[in-house]
C-alpha cells in the first residue's frame, strides 16, 4: 500500500509541477493576478507531495519491503536501519527522487521568503522551477519509477553496494544535490529575468543570497565527497579527476564565476548578458553532471549498471531546458544595456579576470571530461583521460586566479590606485616570499612546486588578515556579514592551498609485506602489526589488523584498518584506518593475504597537513553562509525600483 | 546579433557528441590481444580439480572462452543468454572461473545451469591478468590457430551473440 501511496503523490506532484510551470507564466505575461496568485501554494503542495512520496520510499526500505524492485536491488535485512534509509539514493531511481524533491525544496523556499519581490517576478521564477520539475518527474515516472513492483516478492534483497554502505552515503549525496540542484534558482531567476526584458541590479541582487547558498552546499558536498573518497577507497588520494567528480566541480566553478560576476552586476549593471549566460551555464553544467552520471556514457567508479532509453530521455530533456533557455538568451541579450563604464585598473577588471580564468578551468575540465567520448564519436580510437592532463592544464589556470584574490577585494570600484593598492600589498608580498623560501625548508625539502603553493597560500591568508585590520582600525563593528563572508571564504582557499601542496609535496607511502611483529616507519612514525584477526560485522566479515602507532619509542595509538568481505558480494572492501592530526594524518589500509603465514600487503601513508584540503573548503563555505545572512539581502525592494547603478560597497 | 547566438551553436554541438556519444559503449575496449596466439594456461577444472585443463587442449577447434563468477552481477544477467546458446552446440565454450570460491562456482552453475564444455579454475586471478580482464565477463573468441580473434566486455547479450559473435564463429570454423 505504501508504495502505492508513494507512486499517487508523484503522480499529483507531476500534476501540480504542470500547474506551477504553466498558469502563473501565462498569468505574468496577461497580467493575471490569480494565475500569478498560484505560483506560490503550487510550489508549496508540489514540495510537499515529493516529501511524502520520498517517505513513502523510505518507509519501503525501513520496513524491508521486497516486493518493490528497487528496494529489492538496494536493501537487505541484514543492513543496519541507518543504510536502508540511505539506500533510499542509493541507487538511480532514488537518486532522481532525491534530485527532484530539492528541486521542490528549493522552489518552496523561495516562495517562502521572497515576500520582498514583486509578485510577477516570483511567479516567472517558480514557474520555470516548475517546468523544470516537469521534465525531471517525467523521466521518473515514465522511465526509472522507484516504486515499480517486483511479483512475486523477492525473499531477499540484493543488498545495498558495499562501496555505498558508510556514513559518506548519509551525508555526501544530499549535500552535492542541495548544492548543484540549486543552481537551479539562480537559473530561474536568470530566465525570468531573460523573459520578463528587465535584466536589471535588482536581479543580480535577488539571485545572489540563493546562488551563493547553493555554492556552499555544493561546496561541503564536493568536500564530503573528497573525504569519502580519501579514507573509504584505500588509495589515500583525495581527488581523482573522475568524470563523475568532475561533474560536480565544473558547475562548483561555473557557480564560482557565477558569485562573482553577480557582485559586478549588483553593484555596478555591468556584465549583465554575461552574468545570465552563467547562470545558465552552472545549472546546465548540473544538469550536464546528471547527463553524465545517470546515462553510463562515461566509465567512472560511479557509473552503475545504466540503461540506454534513460540516456536518450535525459538527453532530450537537457536538449530542452538548456537549449530553449540559451535560445531565449540569443534572442533577449542583443537588447539589454551595457552597464557602467570603468577603468582598466579596477574592481570590474579584477573580477573580470577571475571570471574568465575560472570558466576558462571549467572549460578545461568539461573538455579532459568529454574527450574520450568526443574522440569515440569521431572514430578515432579509445582513450582516456587522466590526472596529468589536468594537472597541467588545472594548475596555471589556477595559479593567477589564487595571485589575484588578494589583490581583488583591494581594488575600488570604476577606476582603483595602482600605488595605494601596491602599498597596502607592500607587507603580503614580502611575507608570501619569506614563506615560499622558508615554509618548504622546514618540511624537509624546498622544491618550486611547494614553494609557489606556501607562497600564494601566505599571499592570500596575510593580505585578507590585513584587509580585516584595515576595516577594524576604521571601525568593524558596521562591516557588513558579506565583507566577512567574503574574507573567511578567501582565508579558506589559503588553507586549502596548504593542505594541497604540502600533501602533495611531502605525503610518504609505503607499501610492505608485514608480519606479526614487524615495524614499518613512515614520516618519523613506527608502526607495528600486533596481529591480524577475524571478526564478525551486521552483514560481513572483517579482517582486522591492530597495528601500534608510535613515535620516537612512545606509543601513541592503536589503529585498526579493516578489510571486509560483504556476504552479498565477493568484492573486498577496504577500510582504512586513520590517525587524523593538525599537521598530519597516518592512514594504514590492509591490501591482501600474501601466504600461509599470516603476512599481508600493508599499504602505510604519511599525510601531512592534508586535513586542511577539507577544513579549508568548510570555511569557505562557512564564509558563503555568512554572505547570505547579509541584511541588505533581506530588505523590501520597491517593485517599481531598479537599483541606482552608483552604489558601492 | 550572432555573437549571442554562441552559445546555443555551441550547445548544439555537445548534444550531437553527447548523442553519438551514447550509442557507444565506453566499457568496450579493443584488446591489444586481438590477432595475438591466446596464452597459455593450465589450470584445475572446476568440477574435478584432479583434472586440468590447458588453452592447447584446444588447438585446431574454434572456441570461446568466457571469463565469469558467482559474485558478478552482470554475469548473471548474461548466464540465460549463454546457456541457451549452447543448447544449440555450435561452439565449445570454455569458462574461465575467476577469483572466485570453488563451492560458490558450483552452486551457482547447479542452480543456473550450466553452458560451459568445462569450466578452468583461476582462483588468483593469474589467467585473467594474462587476458588483460578488467570486467566480469569477458569473452574471447579464439580460432583454430589459438589467436584470438575477438574481445567481448560486457555481458553477451542475443543482439552481440548473433551479430558479432556467431558471424565470425562461422567464417573461422569454415
Amino acid at each position: 500500500m505504501t508504495p502505492e501511496l508513494g507512486h499517487f503523490a508523484l503522480i499529483l506532484a507531476f500534476v501540480t509541477a504542470l500547474m506551477q510551470g504553466v498558469l502563473p507564466l501565462i498569468g505574468a505575461q496577461r497580467r493575471r493576478t490569480q494565475w500569478i496568485a498560484l505560483a506560490r501554494p503550487a510550489a508549496q503542495t508540489h514540495f510537499l507531495l515529493l516529501a511524502f512520496s520520498f517517505a513513502c520510499l523510505a518507509q519501503s526500505f525501513l520496513a524491508n519491503d521486497f516486493s518493490v524492485a528497487y528496494v529489492a536491488q538496494n536493501s537487505n535485512t541484514q543492513l543496519p536501519a541507518i543504510y536502508r534509509f540511505a539506500a533510499v539514493w542509493g541507487g538511480h531511481e532514488g537518486s532522481l527522487l532525491l534530485w527532484v524533491l530539492m528541486l521542490s525544496g528549493w522552489g518552496a523556499a523561495v516562495s517562502v521568503t521572497s515576500r520582498q519581490l514583486p509578485e510577477v517576478m516570483v511567479a516567472r521564477v517558480l514557474a520555470v522551477l516548475g517546468l523544470v520539475s516537469i521534465g525531471m518527474l517525467a523521466f521518473i515516472l515514465f522511465t526509472s519509477n522507484p516504486f515499480a513492483r517486483l511479483l512475486p516478492a523477492a525473499a531477499e534483497g540484493r543488498d545495498l553496494n558495499p562501496l555505498l554502505q558508510d556514513p559518506g552515503l548519509v551525508f555526501h549525496p544530499p549535500m552535492l544535490y542541495m548544492g548543484y540542484v540549486g543552481f537551479s534558482v539562480a537559473f530561474a531567476f536568470a530566465v525570468a529575468a531573460l523573459i520578463s526584458g528587465r535584466l536589471d541590479a535588482a536581479w543580480a541582487r535577488w539571485s545572489r543570497p540563493w546562488t551563493t547558498a547553493a555554492w556552499c552546499f555544493l561546496t561541503i558536498g564536493i568536500a564530503m565527497g573528497s573525504w569519502w573518497a580519501y579514507y573509504e577507497l584505500g588509495w589515500g588520494g583525495w581527488w581523482f579527476w573522475d568524470p563523475v567528480e568532475n561533474a560536480s566541480f565544473m558547475p562548483w566553478l561555473a557557480g564560482t564565476a557565477l558569485i562573482h560576476s553577480l557582485a559586478i552586476t549588483e553593484k555596478r549593471g555591468a556584465f549583465k548578458n554575461w552574468t545570465v549566460l552563467l547562470a545558465i551555464a552552472a545549472f546546465s553544467l548540473s544538469l550536464l553532471g546528471t547527463f553524465l552520471v545517470r546515462s553510463g556514457v562515461l566509465t567512472s567508479v560511479h557509473a552503475f549498471a545504466s540503461d540506454p532509453s534513460r540516456g536518450v530521455f535525459i538527453l532530450i530533456l537537457l536538449g530542452v531546458v538548456i537549449g530553449s533557455s540559451l535560445t531565449l538568451f540569443a534572442w533577449r541579450a542583443p537588447r539589454v544595456s551595457a552597464g557602467g563604464a570603468f577603468a582598466l585598473v579596477s574592481r570590474e577588471t579584477m573580477l573580470l579576470i577571475n571570471n574568465v580564468l575560472l570558466v576558462v578551468a571549467a572549460g578545461s575540465v568539461l573538455l579532459g571530461t568529454l574527450y574520450p567520448l568526443i574522440i569515440d564519436a569521431l572514430g578515432l580510437g579509445k582513450l582516456s583521460v587522466g590526472p596529468p592532463y589536468f594537472n597541467t592544464v588545472f594548475v596555471p589556470v589556477m595559479v593567477p586566479l589564487l595571485l589575484l584574490i588578494a589583490v581583488g577585494p583591494l581594488a575600488r570600484w570604476k577606476h582603483a590606485d595602482l600605488r595605494d593598492m601596491a602599498r597596502r600589498l607592500r607587507l603580503s608580498f614580502v611575507l608570501a616570499l619569506l614563506a615560499g623560501i622558508i615554509l618548504p625548508q622546514l618540511m624537509g625539502r624546498w622544491t618550486p612546486m611547494t614553494a609557489l603553493g606556501c607562497l600564494l597560500a601566505v599571499w592570500i591568508a596575510s593580505s585578507t588578515v590585513f584587509q580585516i585590520a584595515e576595516r577594524l582600525k576604521i571601525g568593524g563593528g558596521n562591516a557588513p556579514a558579506s565583507f566577512w563572508g567574503m574574507h573567511l571564504a578567501h582565508f579558506g582557499i589559503a588553507v586549502f592551498v596548504i593542505g594541497v601542496t604540502l600533501v602533495g609535496g611531502y605525503q610518504e607511502e609505503k607499501d610492505v609485506r608485514m608480519q606479526t611483529g614487524d615495524v614499518v616507519s613512515v614520516g618519523g612514525y613506527q608502526l607495528r602489526l600486533l596481529g591480524i584477526s577475524t571478526a564478525p560485522g551486521p552483514n560481513y566479515r572483517a579482517s582486522v589488523g591492530e597495528f601500534e602507532l608510535s613515535k620516537n619509542g612512545r606509543v601513541l595509538k592503536t589503529l585498526h584498518p579493516e578489510k571486509r568481505q560483504y556476504f552479498s558480494s565477493q568484492m573486498p572492501m577496504t577500510e582504512a584506518a586513520i590517525d587524523a592530526g593538525l599537521t598530519r594524518d597516518i592512514y594504514v589500509s590492509l591490501g591482501e593475504p600474501l601466504d600461509q603465514q599470516g603476512a599481508w600487503s600493508v599499504r602505510v601513508y604519511f599525510k601531512p597537513f592534508v586535513d586542511w584540503i577539507w577544513a579549508g573548503c568548510l570555511l569557505m563555505a562557512a564564509g558563503g553562509f555568512l554572505a547570505v545572512i547579509d541584511r541588505r539581502y533581506r530588505l523590501r525592494v520597491k517593485a517599481a525600483a531598479s537599483v541606482p547603478a552608483s552604489v558601492t560597497a | 546579433m550572432k555573437r549571442f547566438l554562441l552559445p546555443l551553436a555551441a550547445f548544439a554541438v555537445l548534444v550531437g557528441f553527447l548523442a553519438i556519444g551514447l550509442t557507444r559503449d565506453p566499457r568496450d575496449v579493443p584488446s591489444p590481444l586481438v590477432g595475438k596466439p591466446a596464452p597459455a594456461f593450465t589450470l584445475p577444472q572446476l568440477h574435478d580439480a584432479g583434472k586440468s585443463f590447458s588453452a592447447a587442449d584446444m588447438k585446431g577447434r574454434v572456441w570461446l572462452l568466457n571469463v565469469w563468477a558467482s559474485w558478478c552481477v552482470s554475469c548473471r544477467e548474461e548466464h540465460p543468454v549463454l546457456v541457451e546458446f549452447a543448447k544449440t552446440g555450435q561452439v565449445p565454450i570454455i569458462g574461465l572461473d575467476y577469483k572466485d570460491k570453488v563451492a560458490d562456482a558450483r552452486q551457482w552453475l547447479d542452480k543456473l545451469g550450466n553452458p560451459y564444455t568445462l569450466t578452468a579454475v583461476d582462483a588468483d586471478g593469474r589467467v585473467g591478468i594474462d587476458y588483460g580482464v578488467y570486467g566480469v565477463p569477458e569473452t574471447y573468441v579464439i580460432d583454430k590457430q589459438g589467436i584470438i580473434r575477438m574481445k567481448h566486455t560486457g555481458p553477451i547479450t542475443p543482439e552481440s551473440l548473433n551479430k558479432k559473435i556467431l558471424p565470425l564463429v562461422a567464417e573461422l570454423s569454415r
